[in-house]
């Protein structure tokens, strides 16, 4: 649905609460590029992925500009869903919608103008790498987990909307597997803004984007940089995620947990 | 002076479009006429925050759409009289059936993004005679959910123009600011007619007769079988 390619996407900056100017000239986003937004609550970290989403044109409280391929958005991509380049996957993990998954899904599919039926399966196969507790086709969107709706929606951004950037506002907070999705929408070639309070996702994105006051005051590429700390944070986690698994799955933890990195 | 009839579902979020129709556009003096039936707080409310003039109409035992119709030359009279530059009315929004648009005025039709999906089929003359649709509560759904809803809104109008937004917060109104200004004045009172013809509402039930049963009443009535209307009485 999209004609242009997306090549770049250009942040210009704004100003923080007191009115001073952000702390850059230019962000660049392009295709395969992964961004975390970090920063203490209420720095303004979802305000930074919003102005994305609606390609602020300095009409937003930031005052901050966002450019397609160097130039204004034509005003299909802010105003219409289906024509739009960005996905954005809030922090919302309740879907209204009282379909099945494969209805949903078909609908989705078929506001995008097409209708491939192997895309719903491919979808929920995919949505099922993320999630410990499978998906299926039949059960209803409402009677789905935080964690599982989260998946689909990942999933569907990936799949269906097929965009070729994705906003996710705290992906760590529903519990599904956060190295898995960043891996798979690398392999996508999509370009990825995470907000997190989470480490390690932190730590796996190429620049860091740190908010503070309402502003940017960093942007931080370690470029190999934090090698150890990636090492020791995938062991931490590693650790973490092993002794999780062990909790949720009933047993008693009585020895150190082995761990493979 | 422009006229904008706001119409839309209870609770759809009709208040917040118009408060923040009143807070962007600074430059015209608005005046705000509520309608509805038993119960309207909105008209202190925006008066309180905006210091415009407002006022409400109950509409009581008659249609409040109906009821909108019957008052709307002599509300725009008061408006002009109050040297408003634009006059905002808002419907009760009860049957979905009635659609208060007139010729001369900017239709706005407000749909609650978590209203169901099928909600907009159920509005349909609501969304047919708008000029814009305006879909609150954005944040609440997801990106898929947007997209789905916004076509279930074209599949009963292809060319409405669809704004969505967050109406608390005021995101994506940039567009109905637009809309709103480059929408032409009132030529002449005296020649606005409704855009569509309302239901007929005329039986004894619409002035208070309570009994079940169409033997028990007069007007324009129907039966369980057919959809065919009758009429008994003078």
């Amino acid at each position: 649905m999209i004609e242009e390619t997306i090549r770049d996407i250009t942040i210009l900056p704004g100003r923080n609460r007191k009115g001073i100017q952000e702390a850059f000239l230019e962000i660049h986003i392009r295709p395969g590029d992964t961004l975390s937004i970090v920063g203490p609550t209420g720095s303004g970290k979802s305000a930074f992925i919003n102005d994305i989403e609606i390609f602020a044109n300095r009409d937003t409280v930031t005052g901050r500009q966002i450019l397609v391929n160097g130039k204004l958005p034509p005003e299909r991509y802010v105003r219409d869903p289906a024509a739009k380049p960005v996905a954005l996957i809030t922090q919302n993990t309740r879907c209204l919608c009282d379909l099945s998954v494969s209805d949903f899904l078909r609908m989705h599919l078929l506001s995008r103008g097409y209708m491939k039926e192997s895309c719903i399966q491919e979808t929920i196969n995919l949505a099922n790498q993320f999630t410990g507790e499978p998906i299926t086709a039949h059960v209803r969107m409402t009677s789905l987990s935080g964690g599982q709706t989260r998946s689909l929606m990942v999933a569907d951004a990936i799949l269906i909307s097929n965009t070729p950037i994705i906003l996710l506002d705290e992906v760590e907070n529903a519990g599904i597997f956060k190295e898995k999705v960043i891996e798979v929408l690398r392999q996508h070639h999509k370009a990825l803004l995470f907000v997190t309070h989470d480490p390690l996702v932190s730590l796996l994105s190429d620049r860091r984007i740190v908010m503070q006051d309402g502003a940017v005051s960093k942007v931080i590429e370690p470029d190999g940089a934090e090698e150890h700390a990636i090492r020791q944070m995938l062991h931490m986690d590693g650790i973490i995620g092993r002794m999780r698994e062990m909790i949720r799955a009933g047993e008693l933890i009585t020895q150190p947990v082995p761990v493979s990195w | 002076m422009k006229l904008v009839i706001i119409a839309g579902p209870p609770s759809a979020g009709k208040t917040a479009v118009t408060r923040q129709i009143i807070r962007i556009h600074p430059e015209l003096k608005s005046a705000y006429l509520k309608i509805d039936v038993v119960c309207a707080t909105e008209d202190e409310e925006i008066r309180n925050e905006f210091h415009i003039p407002a006022k409400k109409v109950y509409s009581g035992d008659l249609c409040p759409d109906h009821a909108g119709i019957m008052i709307l030359d002599e509300a725009i009279e008061w408006a002009m009289t109050e040297g408003a530059d634009m006059l905002i009315v808002e419907s009760a929004g009860l049957c979905l059936r009635c659609t208060p648009y007139t010729t001369q005025s900017f239709g706005i039709v407000v749909l609650s993004a978590i209203s169901g999906i099928q909600s907009p089929a159920k509005m349909a003359p609501m969304i047919a005679l708008a000029d814009i649709a305006v879909v609150t509560r954005i944040d609440l759904v997801s990106q898929a959910e947007k997209e789905v809803f916004r076509e279930k809104i074209r599949g009963i109008r292809g060319d409405i123009d669809i704004v969505e937004t967050n109406a608390v917060q005021g995101t994506g109104m940039r567009y109905l600011t637009r809309a709103i200004g480059e929408a032409p004045d009132i030529e002449n009172p005296a020649t606005i007619t409704l855009r569509g013809i309302p239901p007929l509402g005329v039986c004894t039930v619409c002035i208070g007769k309570t009994n079940i049963g169409w033997k028990h009443h007069t007007g324009v009535l129907r039966q369980l079988d057919g959809d065919a209307l009758m009429f008994r009485g003078d």
